[in-house]
């Protein structure tokens, strides 16, 4: 069974001031297995982070299952009760608000053990072990938030959501908010614990490199809805939805003369959440759009086990090898460009699940 | 008040004090160097309380002891601020009077800020949560709505006439005024922290409502709060005052300002102005000594202002030593 199942999740959001709603998620199904990182990626207003609040019960959703082992989720049982505490926790976005300027670094870390009920003697203990497994010199703990920097705010962010030993921890955009060398080494940190500890990843992001880098799957949003889920490294060679071709060829690459060849571009305008067509999302931006697009939702279909897409036509998406790997070419035109290349960025001796990760090379 | 006291249960032990070289006496001091009206604030309401707290001995004469004889005697000697109508010395019962006022500012102005602060803090936190919640935390907040639509002055006397003229009733009159200042003053801040990350990260670990109000938003929400009782134990010596003046307070001959000035005014228009003149200064000066001290703590107890200060007075102090 799923570590975490989730089903038919809707949100809606009332409009102040008329009946209308904003659609912010729109039946999303997607489960999570023990030990690996789903990736939610999407553009701003897509509801991955809101579909992360729900999954943690921040805001109770329009309709649909959230569950967690055996447990659904709702009314009284939520990650507050008792049976399920500390078992999800959460990591911000931004590192400076997500901690309390009043508090030292080992109150903050020490909070989740607090509510468990841990005596202070084992507190003192998994503090110490938990500051030192994500990189923090003992003599931090005793400092305010504002006296460090970004990163190591954010480092203090994920010991305080890893020590509980939760099964699940939400990363919602955690290294959206930091300077290039923090958040790689933010990623590093994030996927080491997870081949310690082997907690799951609900990892929301517009970072695609680090998405590449830290997911064993990802799950594409669309307006509230998902249009592709599968495998990290499939999706990103061979993305089978017109919208995941657009999502990923907006990468940058560090080379101007490289052209995209993608002969799939989306133009137009994202459709307003509060009035969404009835029928594919996606119609009125899509370059292959036809009749049957503009008049009724397509199916989620699967293209092989594990790898799901909403779309008519995601077979001619694939066939008509359009989706070009940029990530491949981004590496390749890095290490063109250094000459050195680029360190390693899965070490070796990894588990088998390392294999999985998205940012392995494929071709 | 110079130091976030640390909660000995969570510290580990051997952590350092100080939060970025802005902590203890030293960090008060230097402020106090920097900032001179701070440090008159200070001067002025320890100098109120020391001659208040020594009064019997200080006091040339006995406050309440009218002299006939004495009468009316401007400033002069032995009767420094002059003697009243009933020849009590004007002097001594200036100094005898922060007594009364005082302890009826402080008392009064504490009930309404723990009182207040309790009910705007829980009034703010569940007020976005469904149920009975909502619906308790509008009540309080209309209830406060309607205390603050009278005049202050005029719900005080009205308080006082309910209750019957007493000291515990314009201690009573003095927290019901207030009352609704932090009440609005909690709610608001703890509307804000409540969305705090900090605060959703207490949630999600399981601390109850109680826990995190108590080690996330109160601490977040004191400094306004403290900066408000400062300046609000200004106010309600005005009060106090107010309320004796025109009789609803303390009642003769008990020396207080605002009946002292009261007994006084008659006499003004006959050219004997000192019996009302000195405990009017004494009482301007003294909410004006609590005010500065307010400016003061909202600085020490806002932890960005507090390092702002602490970033300009290390600056200063290389400065001097680099011009020495």
């Amino acid at each position: 069974m799923a570590l975490l199942t989730v089903q038919g999740l809707v949100q809606h959001f009332p409009v102040a001031g008329s009946r209308k709603v904003v659609a912010a998620v729109n039946s999303v199904s997607f489960d999570l297995e023990p030990g690996e990182t789903l990736a939610l990626v999407g553009e701003s207003g897509s509801g991955k982070t809101t579909i992360g609040r729900c999954v943690l019960g921040l805001i109770r959703p329009t309709g649909g299952l959230i569950r967690y082992r055996d447990v659904e989720m709702g009314g009284r049982r939520t990650v507050r009760s008792p049976e399920l505490r500390g078992k999800l926790q959460l990591v911000f976005q931004e590192p400076a608000e997500s901690l309390d300027p009043r508090q030292r670094l080992y109150e903050q870390i020490d909070e989740p053990l607090r509510a468990l009920g841990v005596n202070r003697a084992d507190r003192e203990k998994r503090v110490r072990a938990a500051a030192a497994r994500v990189g923090l010199r003992e003599a931090m703990l005793g400092l305010y938030p504002a006296e460090i920097s970004m990163g190591l705010q954010q480092r203090v962010g994920i010991a305080r959501a890893m020590i509980s030993e939760p099964e699940i921890v939400v990363l919602d955009e955690p290294t959206s908010a930091l300077d290039p060398t923090a958040r790689a080494e933010i990623i590093d940190l994030l996927i080491r614990i997870q081949r310690d500890l082997g907690t799951a990843y609900l990892f929301i992001s517009h970072d695609l490199s680090a998405v590449r880098q830290i997911s064993h799957r990802v799950a594409v949003l669309y307006l509230g809805m998902i249009v592709e889920q599968g495998p990290a490294a499939k999706l990103f060679a061979r993305p089978s939805h017109p919208y995941s071709v657009g999502l990923l060829s907006a990468v940058l690459l560090p080379n101007p003369t490289i052209r995209r060849e993608s002969r799939i571009s989306l133009a137009g305008e994202i459709p307003s959440p509060i009035d969404l067509p009835k029928a594919c999302y996606l119609a009125s931006r899509c370059p292959m759009v036809e009749e049957r697009c503009r008049t009724r939702m397509p199916e989620v279909e699967t293209v092989e086990p594990g790898h799901l897409v909403r779309c008519y036509r995601h077979e001619e998406v694939v066939r008509d090898g359009d989706a070009v790997d940029y990530f491949a070419r981004f590496q390749a035109e890095a290490e063109r460009i250094l000459g050195a290349g680029m360190p390693p960025q899965v070490s070796t001796g990894q588990p088998m699940n390392e294999s999985e990760r998205g940012n392995v090379d494929h071709g | 008040m110079a130091e976030a006291p640390a909660k000995g249960d969570g510290a580990p032990p051997g952590s350092s004090a100080t939060a970025g070289g802005s902590g203890g006496i030293a960090f008060f001091l230097a402020l106090l160097r920097a900032r001179p009206a701070y440090a008159l604030g200070y001067v002025i309401v320890a100098t109120v309380v020391v001659l208040a707290v020594l009064a019997p001995w200080v006091a040339p004469y006995n406050p309440v002891q009218a002299s006939p004889v004495d009468f009316l005697k401007p400033p002069g000697w032995p009767h420094v601020m002059g003697t009243d109508a009933t020849g009590m010395d004007i002097f001594s019962r200036v100094i005898y009077a922060p007594r009364i006022d005082l302890a009826i500012a402080l008392a009064g102005t504490l009930i309404s800020a723990v009182v207040g602060s309790a009910l705007g803090a829980a009034a703010g936190y569940y007020e976005a949560q469904r149920g009975i919640g909502t619906f308790a935390a509008g009540f309080v907040m209309r209830a406060a709505d309607v205390l603050q639509a009278f005049p202050v002055f005029v719900f005080a006397i009205a308080v006082v006439a309910v209750l019957g003229q007493s000291l515990q009733s314009v201690v009573i009159a003095v927290a019901f005024v207030n009352t609704p200042i932090y009440l609005r003053l909690m709610r608001g801040q703890v509307l804000s922290i409540r969305r705090m990350r900090y605060v959703e990260a207490a949630y999600i670990a399981g601390v109850s409502d109680f826990g995190i109000i108590r080690r996330h938003v109160i601490p977040n929400a004191m400094a306004p709060v403290l900066a408000q009782l400062s300046v609000n134990i200004g106010w309600a010596i005005l009060l106090t005052a107010a309320l004796s003046f025109i009789g609803a307070g303390v009642e003769a001959p008990t020396p207080e300002w605002g009946s002292m000035i009261a007994m006084g005014f008659q006499s003004i228009i006959t050219g004997h102005w000192w019996p009302s003149i000195f405990p009017g200064l004494a009482l301007a000066v003294t909410v004006f000594g609590f005010a500065l001290i307010g400016s003061s703590v909202e600085v020490l107890a806002d932890p960005a202002r507090r390092r702002a200060l602490a970033g300009e007075l290390e600056a200063r102090r290389r400065a001097r030593l680099a011009t020495a």
